[in-house]
């Protein structure tokens, strides 16, 4: 950065401008490139069944403020009748106890790895982050049958804990590197004060960890939300039971008929994980750093 | 703080189990209590399961308030069960604490971890090695037809194509637009990156849609094209394409999806790279008359060149585990289909369990080496955060 200032300095506006000029045009057309696809998206979602069906979102463009030929109908038609707003309650209803629950069991199995003592914790430790290279598709079908078996294919529950199992080994490497760089003296002050494990944990651990618990947090969200093959399989086709990605791909599916209805759909999925992008977008990078080594 | 309850006062808390010698009986007693508190926590885990599931599986109860308890069960229900196992050990004697905590503490982990890693992966590579419907060993077999079969013979080689083609264009454009974009200003350049990394918050479903109209395809004749390739295309005099049909070249066109949504990651995991390195490095270059694209391959690359690996490492696995871009664009009909979704089309399209467990181990041997490589790197960085 201060190589950038100083050049600044030397060469004024007008060389500055000159010197940025193909930089800028190439950044341009590459936003422009990732841009327009989602842009169209979202103007035919506002427009009406027979404007998506008879002429491409490009040609709204010139009659931009019109306000005749814009409607809400779509999204209003999407989330009553199509059921997605159903869907976005069951994919909160699956997301946001699939992210709770395996946070905090790796927190405290992480506090157990980094702080306590007990027989066989560093060969734990290394099992636990070997069970990272398995990826999901190994698990699909031995669980799908045990969910058979108990009658819990369907269930909310199921979905929370194979997403916990699936999202756990990352989780405790990365909270127990965490949680173990922590400095001693404050854990063994505490202790001399009198302080249990637990109360450590809740008073003093979980505070210092809030940086990296909300890293996975949002990683593990934007996993659980965006995902589509745990959802499929373990809660199926039903429409009650059925989340944002399923329905949507449902919706996708039966093409002829509901094209014009797609484009809301699609937005409605991807309303929340755009707040949340653009709100925590510092935790964000690194949680995605993070996902590199998920199996 | 409670005082001891007593008995053998002159053990200190927290014996290790092992202990040989004279605290033998002690030692087992201990051994058993752990034991036993282990496994209380999935007997309460279940007990707390069945009394919600009657009520969500209740199918017309208010879906709101079934979403909002279900909601709160799995919230407060994990920590609720932690505490309780916390003051189930609080009523021990104190040196039994000290003993049993860790297994609070990681206990239900492992649990899970068994129940839904270990267990499956052992499971599925037994299925593998079984007949369609897991009745009879077959040996290699379900192994040999993967490799002789047609369908499945194009997935490998679809996968493949993924696999050499999508992380080195990802690496190629986030690594480009990372080096352009540092030369912006402050302003212009968070907000184009800001637009580039966005399509990574969209599911694999929802760029699917995107790009589906993108792709849109209506005969000639059957009204306006509402796709903007194909709009582009007659407006140039063409006759329409349906991109998801021509062979090969629709794979291609389903590269670009995944193409569009991972170059946001790279490019933010490489821009940073990219500012840290040490601006007298690059001054000095620049006094010794290094032109921009020479700065760029002999000085920046090379400094970036660990993080380059760790991004195309991770394409790599999410390109060889892709499922729901060709799933809901294609289904993987006209020569499309991937591994991944071969899998998943012989487990649950044609039932045959056998050939779908083969081609999971398939996918895990081959994600091994990659996510070895990842682990280390990402271990050594976290060394030196």
């Amino acid at each position: 950065m201060t190589t950038a200032l100083s050049q600044h300095a030397e060469k004024g506006f007008l060389g500055r401008l000159v010197e940025r000029w193909p930089a800028k045009l190439a950044v341009t057309i590459i936003a422009l490139m990732w841009t327009i696809p989602t842009l169209g998206l979202l103007i035919s979602s506002f427009r009406t069944r027979d404007e998506i069906r008879g002429s491409g979102w490009w040609t709204a463009i010139p009659h931009l403020f019109g306000k005749a030929q814009w409607t809400i109908s779509n999204y209003s038609t999407v989330l009553g009748q199509s059921g997605f707003g159903n869907a976005f309650l069951n994919s909160l209803a699956v997301t946001i106890p699939a992210v709770v629950i395996p946070i905090t069991i790796a927190a405290f199995a992480a506090y157990a790895f980094a702080w306590m003592s007990f027989p066989g914790r560093h060969v734990l430790f290394a099992l636990v982050v070997g069970l990272m290279v398995v990826p999901l598709q190994m698990a699909l079908i031995p669980i799908l049958r045990i969910y058979t078996n108990f009658d819990l294919v369907g269930t909310f529950p199921a979905v929370w804990l194979a997403h916990t199992g699936f999202g756990l080994p990352l989780a405790v490497y990365l909270l127990r590197n965490y949680i173990g760089s922590l400095p001693s003296s404050i854990i063994e002050s505490a202790k001399i004060d009198g302080a249990d494990d637990f109360t450590i944990f809740w008073r003093l651990i979980v505070p210092l960890s809030v940086p990296v618990l909300a890293s996975f947090a949002i990683f593990q969200f934007l996993w659980v939300w965006n995902d589509f093959l745990v959802a499929l399989v373990f809660l199926g086709l039903d429409p009650k039971a059925q989340v944002l990605t399923v329905a949507l791909a449902n919706l996708a599916g039966n093409r002829g008929e509901a094209e014009h209805l797609l484009p809301a759909a699609a937005f409605i999925s991807m309303v929340l994980p755009m707040v949340v992008f653009f709100s925590l977008q510092r935790y964000f990078v690194r949680g995605l750093t993070a996902g590199s080594v998920k199996g | 703080m409670v005082t001891p309850t007593l008995m053998e006062p002159e053990r200190p808390g927290g014996r290790p189990p092992d202990t040989v010698g004279e605290g033998r009986a002690p030692a087992l007693l201990l051994y058993l209590i752990r034991l036993l508190a282990s496994l209380l926590i999935p007997v309460f885990t279940v007990v707390v399961l069945v009394v919600s599931f009657n009520y969500l599986r209740n199918q017309n109860a208010n879906r709101l308030l079934q979403v909002f308890i279900a909601i709160v069960v799995g919230v407060v229900g994990v920590w609720v069960l932690y505490w309780g196992m916390d003051r189930f050990v609080g009523v021990l004697p104190e040196r039994f604490r000290a003993g049993i905590r860790p297994f609070i503490f990681a206990g239900p982990a492992a649990v899970i971890l068994t129940v839904y890693l270990v267990y499956p992966a052992v499971n599925t590579v037994i299925i593998s090695f079984m007949s369609r419907n897991s009745k009879e060993f077959v040996g290699l077999q379900n192994y040999i037809d993967v490799f002789t079969t047609h369908d499945t013979l194009v997935s490998i080689r679809n996968s493949i194509l993924w696999v050499v083609i999508v992380p080195v264009i990802v690496v190629a454009i986030g690594l480009g637009f990372a080096t352009l974009a540092d030369k912006l200003g402050r302003r212009s350049e968070s907000v184009s990156k800001s637009l580039i990394f966005l399509p990574m918050a969209v599911s694999f479903v929802g760029a699917s849609v995107v790009w589906g109209f993108v792709y849109s395809f209506r005969p000639e004749g059957f009204g306006n094209q509402i796709g903007i390739l194909n709009a582009l295309v007659s407006a140039l005099g063409g006759s329409p394409i349906n991109w998801l049909s021509i062979q090969p070249w629709n794979t291609a066109f389903l590269m670009v999806i995944l193409i569009w949504t991972q170059v946001g990651f790279a490019m933010v995991i490489l821009s940073s790279a990219i500012k840290s390195v040490p601006a007298e490095i690059i001054e000095a270059a620049r006094i010794d008359g290094a032109t921009e694209l020479q700065l760029f391959w002999r000085v920046v690359l090379p400094s970036v060149t660990s993080t380059v690996i760790v991004v195309w490492t991770t394409v790599v696995i999410t390109v060889w585990k892709l499922f729901d871009i060709v799933y809901v664009m294609t289904g993987g009909r006209d020569g499309t289909s991937v591994i991944a979704e071969r899998m998943v089309t012989e487990f649950f399209k044609n039932f045959n369990f056998g050939a779908g467990a083969a081609l999971a181990v398939i996918l895990f041997i081959a994600v091994i080496p990659v996510l070895v490589i990842n682990i280390r790197r990402f271990q050594a960085e976290e060394a030196i955060r």
